[in-house]
């Protein structure tokens, strides 16, 4: 397990992108999982910056963990802003018309159909989101 | 992310290299706010994209909403993961998209 904890900012996604690349790359995931968890850390992570502690700005962990059976990697975000379930949300309609389409939701939806799982818990004062796919 | 800008006469091509990401987004927002005046055709080729998230999605439907009322767009050169990404949110039904 390694995890690592910086301020959440839009400009600290890279950083934590590439933290989590290596992780990955050390297990040999695929490049397509790559790819998935790489756009599921732009969501998650990007959330966490814009809406966790805003206007102020806090600190997120994030953590990288292997479970087996089936072989998966498991990323964890961590944070201490506000209560927020983003699992909660209703998915967005995505069968709409080009004028009538929003943007919100659309980013958790996603990653929602391309994790093996996804969970949330409120704990102790932090928000702590969850994200296993195989590989 | 790289884009590289290639206008002839009233066709602008926008090729995108590397991630269209929150980080990334804003940049090609720029563009595609600022370059468009008199464009009919507007493609955006993807060869060497690696992926985008929603912070992508937003910037492209907000650039078809320009094209639909000016000429059209289509999006090129779309990867498996990408593509995955368009039919799953629904945005293969909204954009013009050649593999």
């Amino acid at each position: 397990m390694k995890e690592l904890t910086v301020d959440a900012t839009v400009e600290n996604i890279t950083q934590v992108t590439a933290f989590v690349d290596e992780q990955l790359e050390e297990l040999g995931c695929p490049v397509k999982a790559q790819m998935q968890i790489d756009i599921a850390i732009d969501e998650l992570f990007g959330n966490i910056a814009h809406y966790a502690y805003h206007p102020k700005v806090g600190a997120a962990t994030v953590r990288v963990e292997v479970v087996n059976e089936p072989l998966s990697v498991v990323v964890s975000f961590i944070d201490h802003g506000v209560p927020y379930d983003p699992l909660a949300r209703e998915d967005p309609n995505v069968g709409l018309a080009l004028e009538e389409r929003e943007i919100g939701g659309l980013g958790i939806y996603m990653v929602k159909k391309s994790m093996d799982e996804i969970t949330y818990e409120y704990r102790e004062g932090q928000n702590i989101l969850r994200i296993r796919k195989e590989i | 992310m790289n884009i590289t800008e290639n206008l002839n006469g009233n066709q602008l091509c926008l090729s995108l290299e590397g991630r269209l990401d929150t980080t990334t987004a804003p940049e090609l927002e720029k563009v595609t706010k600022s370059r468009l005046d008199g464009v009919t055709e507007l493609v955006i080729d993807m060869k060497g994209l690696d992926y985008l998230s929603s912070a992508g999605l937003r910037v492209l439907l907000g650039a078809q909403k320009t094209m639909n009322k000016q000429g059209s767009m289509k999006v090129t050169h779309v990867n498996e993961t990408i593509m995955e990404i368009f039919e799953v949110t629904g945005f293969g039904d909204i954009l013009t998209i050649e593999k």
